[in-house]
């Protein structure tokens, strides 16, 4: 039986399964950006091992960037997190992210080297170069995973993401096209343990653009004040507020108890979109993803898409005056009750219970 | 100056909800809504428009009853509006949806050419933000993601200054146009419309194109045919199969007692993790 000639997307070859075959081998993009990396590519770098494992196959992970010590020990760090081997691309040009001479160093590459499986953090730059390369290789892109697996009957990488604005989860598989590609935001998968004994090989390839060839400059980079950004994808200690609080003025209910705690505050969705909380407080799918040590979330009915923002705390406190609520379904502590008349019991309680409140009052 | 504005309709995510036994979702009287990351790029393109008199046409790709996001744009003050809609683009993934699209908009380019495409960040059903920057790669385009601010344009020069959301900071970059700006949400207001507006939304002739009629080359790069990614699984999330524990009292203040012990007893050290955050923010304080 041939296949359809159909279910081949014009101008591939015939022997779909002999070119897919060709591609082997986990690659994670390391994300560095002014020597500094991304976090999320070491969560990566382990997610990947796990997949590689599976298959059989090696790690290897992709830095781009300007000439510099710092690749170096980027890529020593990568061996140490788990990966085999790290490709290297060192010119000026890629100094700063742009989206062209990066999708086409990290393209190239792919099409030297033919990973089966890329997997890039789902940051501002990871999701702008994914699409790229994606759209530039013709294949088949996963945003936002939750979970990755192998299925072992296709051979192929299960990709799993919530769906329909975060009601549903839903697994993802791209079968005939390569590198089968991911972005999975950071604080998602755990990280890995770190073994500083761990060596790799590095593997230098070259640009090969010139600079009056890219179109888009960079002509200044303004860095955040720190002060004033919400840490909360790294926060310890976070307390946050759903719809179930009623009105913004309620808000002040999660905030007393969180300066008692020493914690962060969060929200959902529905409160940003209410104005309540700026949009960088906000946790879940389309927000951030956090793994405290303790998260006490007062009012949140727990829609699929907060819950995969939240599944990685250590210990999730739920207040809820439904008790059919779903964040009881994977909550650890469960209050069912009026979280406007909790929440200040709670506070008074802990204020009572630490010992460095009661030294300051 | 023309500028194309890249829309879609969605269902209100607040309103859906999901059948508790066939897992399946329940569209039925869900009302639909523009996707409203995508009223940020509108609101951006309408005031080129001011600006410059640039003229705004808005595009979707949906079924026919998305002609109602469009008519809704015009009314806000887009100029023209096309619905790009076959069953050839049913299943598409975002490979094959921004292949259609760029179709689409190589071929409005012809008769007026394009100085800018917008586009929201993401979409509130899909959540990928592929599509835009899947648009500026067929078609060439520079692309401008997570856009701040337009600072400048310099029409003449055909050259654009953004500021451009990265990690940890801002880029200011500067490109020549046609270009492609995604832009971040929260980033102006979409306008009221004007009853003038209004008027001419309801008056408005849609251009409706098929695949053959918007140009795309090959159709079979369109819909689930031309999507490599494939939905194996849809699937409600399990319970945790260790029940959360229940903490009960009778009044809020023995209840927070029960979990406080509870929670410091379950968990050694969290209560010493806690006293030496809290001092460490008020020595900082």
């Amino acid at each position: 039986m041939t296949e359809p000639a159909t279910s081949r997307p014009a101008g591939r070859p015939v022997e779909i399964d002999e070119r897919i075959a060709a591609y082997k081998g986990v690659w994670v993009f390391i994300e560095t950006e002014r020597g500094h990396v991304h976090p999320v590519s070491w969560e990566l770098i382990g997610e990947g091992r796990k997949l590689a494992n599976t298959l059989g196959v090696d790690v290897w992970g992709v830095i781009l960037g300007p000439q510099g010590e710092a690749n170096i020990a980027a890529a020593n760090e990568a061996f140490a997190h788990g990966a085999d081997g790290v490709y290297l691309m060192e010119d000026p040009i890629l100094a700063e992210y742009r989206t062209v001479p990066f999708n086409k160093g990290l393209c190239n590459l792919v099409n030297t080297y033919k990973p089966e499986i890329l997997l890039l953090g789902a940051t501002t730059l990871g999701r702008d170069l994914a699409s790229a390369v994606a759209t530039t290789l013709a294949t088949g892109l996963t945003a936002d995973c939750t979970a990755l697996a192998i299925d072992l009957d296709t051979h192929s990488m299960a990709a799993t993401r919530p769906t329909f604005g975060g009601s549903l989860l839903c697994t993802i598989h791209t079968l005939k096209a390569r590198p089968q590609m991911a972005t999975v935001r950071p604080r998602v998968m755990a990280m890995p343990p770190k073994l500083s004994d761990r060596t790799g090989k590095i593997v230098n390839v070259a640009l090969g653009m010139q600079e009056q060839d890219i179109i888009t400059k960079v002509l200044d980079y303004i860095p955040d004040r720190n002060q004033d950004q919400a840490q909360l994808a790294f926060a310890d200690f976070i307390v946050a507020g759903g719809r179930g609080l009623g009105k913004v003025e309620n808000f002040r209910l999660v905030t007393d108890l969180a300066a008692v705690l020493g914690a962060e505050v969060g929200g959902t969705r529905p409160l940003v979109q209410g104005g309540w909380i700026p949009q960088e407080r906000q946790i879940g799918q389309t927000g951030k993803t956090i793994r405290p040590k303790l998260y006490i979330a007062a009012g949140i009915s727990g829609a699929i898409q907060h819950r995969v923002g939240v599944e990685g705390a250590d210990c999730i406190i739920a207040i809820n005056s439904d008790p059919n609520a779903p964040i009881f379904d994977f909550a650890h502590y469960a209050l069912v009750g009026d979280a406007m008349k909790i929440l200040p019991a709670l506070t008074e309680a802990f204020r009572n219970r630490l010992s460095v409140n009661r030294k300051t009052i | 100056m023309h500028v194309v504005v890249c829309i879609k309709q969605v269902p209100d995510s607040a309103q859906i909800r999901v059948h508790p036994v066939t897992n399946t979702i329940m569209r039925q009287g869900v009302p639909t809504i523009i996707n409203p990351y995508d009223l940020f790029a509108l609101e951006e393109a309408l005031r080129l428009k001011d600006q410059f008199g640039a003229k705004v046409t808005v595009l979707t790709m949906g079924p026919k009853m998305a002609d109602q996001a469009l008519r809704k744009a015009l009314t806000f003050g887009a100029d023209e509006a096309i619905l790009l809609t076959d069953r050839a683009f049913a299943g598409s993934d975002t490979l094959a949806t921004s292949y259609a699209l760029s179709s689409a908009v190589a071929k409005i380019g012809q008769t007026d050419p394009i100085d800018i495409v917008f586009c929201g960040k993401q979409t509130i059903d899909g959540d990928t933000a592929q599509v835009g920057p899947g648009i500026a790669t067929r078609l060439n385009l520079q692309q401008l993601t997570y856009v701040s601010k337009i600072v400048s344009i310099d029409k003449d020069a055909r050259q654009i200054v953004v500021h451009r959301r990265a990690e940890g900071g801002v880029q200011v970059l500067k490109t020549a146009m046609p270009c492609l700006i995604t832009m971040l949400e929260d980033t102006n207001h979409i306008r009221f419309g004007t009853m003038a507006d209004a008027f001419r939304a309801a008056r408005y002739t849609l251009t409706e194109w098929s695949a053959t009629e918007a140009g795309v080359p090959d159709v079979t790069h369109c819909g689930l045919r031309g999507s490599p990614t494939v939905v194996k699984k849809v699937f409600a999330p399990t319970a945790k199969t260790v029940k959360a524990t229940p903490i009960a009292g009778d009044t809020p203040e023995s209840l927070s007692q029960t979990l406080i012990d509870t929670l410091f007893s379950a968990h050694p050290g969290l209560q010493e993790d806690l006293e030496s955050r809290v001092a460490s923010n008020s020595q900082g304080a």
